[in-house]
Formats: structure tokens, C-alpha cells, sequence
């Protein structure tokens, strides 16, 4: 069927079209999302102007008895933090209902892992938050090192809790960045990226990459941190505190930004719950959920730091628990470089990991070893497991299933930005269409990892 | 639950049950409310294995925020029309992720209030995650205008 028979056949936009398709070939009627995008597809741009409302008409109409407007916000807008399309049934400016439509950005990544070996699916895991990928990694690993039962040496768990830390940080400046641009408040996303830039530098210098890392690897670290990193994260961290000071500076007491977030998409914390909502969202709402304090995983049980929590729930309490855990991340990564162990970076299992590059030139085994897991892949028990790491946005969580082959047999991601946009619905509606726009800056999707 | 638990057992630390399809809300339910508290769904997944008589293996990850225990429920769904009971009554936040393993296994879920596609297109043919579907099976139709 071409293009124009399409068209003749069915005088809807290609999405509307889409929705029918699959309710009939399933012989159900249309779910609400279905009919949501039905619904805002259905006019032609000719069949809009037919219906137009003149003047007489509106003079008519007593209140109360208006229509709706259906607007459809994205999936291009510099507002929705990257490819999030909403379709907004508005009463004037009040929201009265709201459907998130989601997967523009859906790549197929949990498919692509299960034809990589558990090594390179590592690069298609960090590719899905594409604001923590330290953090995709940190469950991955976790998971397939759960399945393998391995010891990971302190060095390298330090380094992990110092990345992902790191991590936080600079996910949390392209928060309050991008946060402050869509409120209007211009300056602060340069103050915000100023020091984000620093970070990025820093990460480059580990690992060689400014975003998708591929630094952790099963077994530990990819290598040990080059010469001068802590000296250059040192002097990052000393301005920190400082920096911080000005990022509240330009906001915290402004009367302009606590008008547009104060008050702000409300839910009680029970609903927050049910919803599977976890991260800076849920604290703000006074539930001190953090899976590095009530789970310690890679060492975080040594290290001194407080869960920020707010009771308000609201926009402006999610903004505060945001920038308060920025500080509490500057902490942990001070008793880090104060107290980083010595040692290797890597597990030993060098059925696991790859020898040190200088061994192949003597060793015979290293050299036996290095081409089977180059070329093969490291085989990890039959079984399944799943890790659960905290991630800026709340609870990463990676499930894998192993068949005992070099490959993943299935690889998933709960990814917190995922279950956390569901709240989207519940919070914005019955607001203003402007106070939509403060409830998805902080609720703060990523969609890379929504859609994955 | 009498005759509602299949099998336990803990594997690399974690505790897994498995119950029998049709027993799942039940059981959810139990767990929640009970004792034990599983209080929070932490996510809802599957895997695809085609040679087992019920080839889809659900698994819901359970958490409790009181002890910070988790546990895995198991459950299997199989034949021409997989379909097993939603928890969207329990936890709405179910609700999206059920969603993804309809759209990518075709398990159906009887009782979740938006059973749509969520990441593929609407229409999209087939389910990709299924271990029987094509990687890279998709063909691009070229024009001859470069």
C-alpha cells in the first residue's frame, strides 16, 4: 500500500492509524493511551478548519459547557527533557487529563545485550540513562558478579563508590541546570554546566569518555585512576561547597523560583509507594528510602553521609533534597580519597578478567587467556540475579538470566526514570499547564532510560 | 497459601518462590499485607524460554522497605495466548511495566487498565524480546533519490 492510498483510505495521521491497526488486529477497543493519540491525530489539518468555532458559536456557550483542548506537547519540546510526547486535555490552562506517550527513543538495548558477550554488553547497558551511566554499569556488574560469586577488592569498590558519587553529582547539575533553564531562570544552567564540564573532564580522564563509560568492568575497575586524577578531583571538591552556595544563591530564596515550585505536584507518600516511586522524589515526600544506606552494597556501609529528606513532597522540596544530596556526594567523595585503599583494581579470576597487558609478552597462559575471553567470552553460571543499585533518579535495578554461556540469555533494566514517570499523571493533573512543565523538571526522566 | 507454592530456593543469596500462575495475585497479596511486608514492587520482568512446555518466566521483584528483604516470585505463562493476572491493583505502578512485557513478550495481563504497546510502535508486528524474533529483521525500504 502506498503512502497516498493510505491516506485515502484513512483520513488520520499515521499514529491515529497505528492505534486502530493494533486494537483490531487484537479485536479489543481502544486502550486510553490508544484513544488519547487517536484522539489528537484524528483531524487533518482541513477537518480542523472545518471544525473551527466561530465567534457566534463561543458567544453562545454557557460556561461550564466548554470543550476540552487536546495540545500535544513533544515529543519535540524544549521542555520535556528529550523525546517525552504528552498529550494534554486542558480546560483553559487548567490540566484535566494527561498521557504520557513514551518510546521514541526506544533502541532495543536489552535485545542487542543477549547477542553481545557479558563483556560487550556493557557497552549497550551504559547507554541507556545517559546521565548515569556509571550508575547502569555499577547494577550490571553487580548482577553478573552476583552470578559468578566473585570478591571484588577494595580499591576497586572504592573507586566505584567515588564514580558513582561523581556520577550523582554532575547528573544533579544538568538537573538544576536544565531545571532552572525551563523556569526561566537563565543564569543558573551556566553556573550548573561550568562545573558539570569539570566533571565530564574528570570522567575522561578515567576512563577516556566523556559520557558512556566503560570503566567498571566484571571484576573490578578497567584500570587503576591516572596520575593527577585525585589532585584535580581534590581541588573540584574544594570549590564545591562554595559552588553549591551559589547555585542557592541565585535560588533557593528567590521569590520567582519559589512561586513556580512551591506547592507544586503534591501526592501523599503512599501513592508515591504504590506507584514504585524511588529516589530524590520519594524523600522529598519524607520517606528516607536510599538504597545506600537501608542496602549498602560496594562499601557504602563505611563511609559517613545523611539521606536529605523533605515532608512537603512538593516541587520545591524535590529541588532542596536534589542540591542537599549534591553536598552529602562532595562528603563521600572526601573519606574516599582519604582513605582509598591500595591494591589491585581487578579480581584475580582470570577466567573472568583479562591478565595485565604486560603479562603477554612472557606468559604462555596469559596469553591463552586473553584470546579465549577476547574472542569467546568469560561463561557465567546458570541462574538469574538481580542488583539493585541507587542511581540519581532512585532505584536502578539490572536482572540478568544466564543459560551458562558466554552470553546473557536475558538482560533487563528497571530503570528508575521508567516507573518514576508514571507519577507524571497523578501529580500534574488538575494543575496549571505551566506548573506541568516544573513537575517534569523535577521529577527529572531521563528518556534514554525510560525508553532504552 | 496451601497448594499455592510451586518451589524455593535460594540462589547466589537470593531467595526465589515460585507459585502457581493462576495463584499470583493471591500470593502478592499475602506477601504485602502479611508478616513479611513486601511492601514495594520493585519491578516486573520476563524471560522467553521456548523449549519449556509454559515458555514465559515472569518474575516480580519484592521489596521490603520495614527489613529491606526482597524476594522473587516466579510464575510461568504459556501457550497460544499467554495470559496471567495483572497486579495493577496492588501496586498501580505495575501498570507500565506490565505494559513493556505485553509489548515485548505478548504475555497479556487480565486486569491492567491500559494494555497497550509502550516502547515499539502501536502497530508494531510481533514481539521483540521473544527469543524466536529476528535480530536486525527489519527491512529499510530504500527510495532510488539519493
Amino acid at each position: 500500500m502506498s503512502a497516498t492510498d493510505r491516506e485515502s483510505t484513512f483520513p488520520l495521521a499515521m499514529e491515529g492509524r497505528e492505534a486502530l491497526v493494533a486494537a483490531s488486529r487484537e479485536g479489543r477497543p481502544l486502550t486510553p493511551t490508544e484513544r488519547a493519540i487517536a484522539q489528537v491525530e484524528a483531524l487533518t489539518p482541513q477537518e480542523a478548519a472545518e471544525r473551527t468555532i466561530s465567534n457566534e458559536m463561543l458567544a453562545d456557550r454557557r460556561p461550564g459547557s466548554r470543550e476540552p483542548l487536546i495540545i500535544n506537547l513533544g515529543p519535540n519540546h524544549p521542555s520535556t527533557h528529550g523525546v517525552l510526547r504528552l498529550i494534554v486535555e486542558l480546560d483553559g490552562e487548567i490540566v484535566r487529563d494527561l498521557t504520557p506517550v513514551v518510546g521514541y527513543l526506544h533502541t532495543g538495548i536489552e535485545k542487542q545485550c543477549e547477542n553481545k558477550t557479558w563483556w560487550q554488553a556493557i557497552t549497550c547497558v551504559t547507554r541507556m540513562d545517559y546521565l548515569a551511566p556509571f550508575a547502569n554499569i555499577h547494577a550490571y556488574t553487580m548482577a553478573v558478579e552476583t552470578l559468578l560469586d566473585m570478591d571484588i577488592p577494595p580499591r576497586a569498590e572504592w573507586i566505584r563508590v567515588l564514580l558513582s558519587e561523581l556520577n550523582r553529582l554532575a547528573s544533579h547539575l544538568v538537573f538544576l541546570g536544565t531545571s532552572g533553564l525551563e523556569m526561566g531562570a537563565m543564569s543558573v544552567f551556566f553556573y550548573c554546566y561550568r562545573e558539570r564540564d569539570e566533571v565530564l573532564d574528570l570522567f575522561e580522564m578515567v576512563s577516556g569518555e566523556r559520557m558512556n563509560h566503560l570503566y567498571f568492568q566484571v571484576g573490578g575497575c578497567a584500570e587503576d585512576l591516572p596520575e593527577g586524577f585525585l589532585e584535580r578531583l581534590t581541588r573540584l571538591l574544594a570549590q564545591m561547597p562554595g559552588r553549591i552556595d551559589e547555585y542557592e544563591a541565585l535560588l533557593t530564596a528567590n521569590p520567582i523560583w519559589i512561586d513556580r515550585l512551591k506547592g507544586i505536584g503534591v501526592i501523599p507518600a503512599e501513592q508515591l509507594l504504590g506507584l514504585g516511586i524511588t529516589g530524590p522524589t520519594l524523600r522529598a515526600a519524607g520517606v528516607p528510602f536510599d538504597l545506600r544506606k537501608s542496602q549498602p552494597y560496594s562499601g557504602y556501609e563505611y563511609f559517613q553521609f545523611d539521606v536529605p529528606t523533605e515532608i512537603a513532597g512538593d516541587s520545591y522540596a524535590r529541588y532542596l533534597v536534589r542540591v542537599r544530596e549534591m553536598r552529602e556526594s562532595v562528603k563521600i567523595m572526601q573519606q574516599v580519597i582519604d582513605g582509598l585503599p591500595g591494591g589491585p583494581v581487578q579480581s584475580d579470576d582470570r577466567k573472568v578478567v583479562l591478565p595485565p597487558h604486560e603479562e603477554l609478552a612472557y606468559s604462555m597462559e596469559a596469553l591463552i587467556h586473553h584470546f579465549k575471553l577476547v574472542t569467546e567470552g568469560f561463561m557465567v553460571p546458570e541462574g538469574e540475579a538481580y542488583a539493585t543499585v541507587e542511581s540519581p533518579r532512585g532505584e536502578m535495578g539490572c536482572y540478568v538470566v544466564s543459560d551458562g554461556g558466554p552470553k546473557p540469555y536475558r538482560v533487563h533494566m528497571r530503570d528508575p526514570s521508567f516507573v518514576n514517570l508514571q507519577a507524571l499523571r497523578p501529580l500534574a493533573k488538575g494543575g496549571y499547564l505551566a506548573d506541568l512543565i516544573a513537575i517534569i523538571a523535577t521529577l527529572d526522566p531521563v528518556m534514554g532510560g525510560v525508553d532504552r | 497459601m496451601p497448594g499455592a507454592v510451586v518451589e524455593e530456593h535460594t540462589h547466589a543469596g537470593e531467595l526465589t518462590v515460585e507459585v502457581r500462575t493462576d495463584r499470583i495475585l493471591e500470593a502478592v497479596r499475602a506477601l504485602k499485607d502479611g508478616a513479611t511486608q513486601f511492601s514495594r514492587l520493585s519491578g516486573v520482568t520476563c524471560a522467553d524460554f521456548p523449549d519449556e512446555p509454559s515458555r514465559f518466566r515472569l518474575a516480580y521483584h519484592l521489596h521490603s522497605l520495614q527489613s529491606g528483604r526482597r524476594v522473587r516470585l516466579r510464575i510461568w505463562a504459556g501457550g497460544l495466548d499467554p495470559e496471567v493476572d495483572s497486579v495493577t491493583s496492588v501496586w498501580p505502578g505495575a501498570e507500565w511495566q506490565e505494559r513493556e512485557v505485553y509489548d515485548q513478550f505478548g504475555v497479556r495481563f487480565r486486569g491492567n487498565p491500559d494494555l497497550c504497546r509502550i516502547l515499539n510502535p502501536l502497530d508494531w508486528d510481533g514481539h521483540p524480546l521473544r527469543r524466536d524474533y529476528p535480530i536486525g529483521g527489519e527491512a529499510v525500504e530504500f527510495t532510488d533519490a539519493v
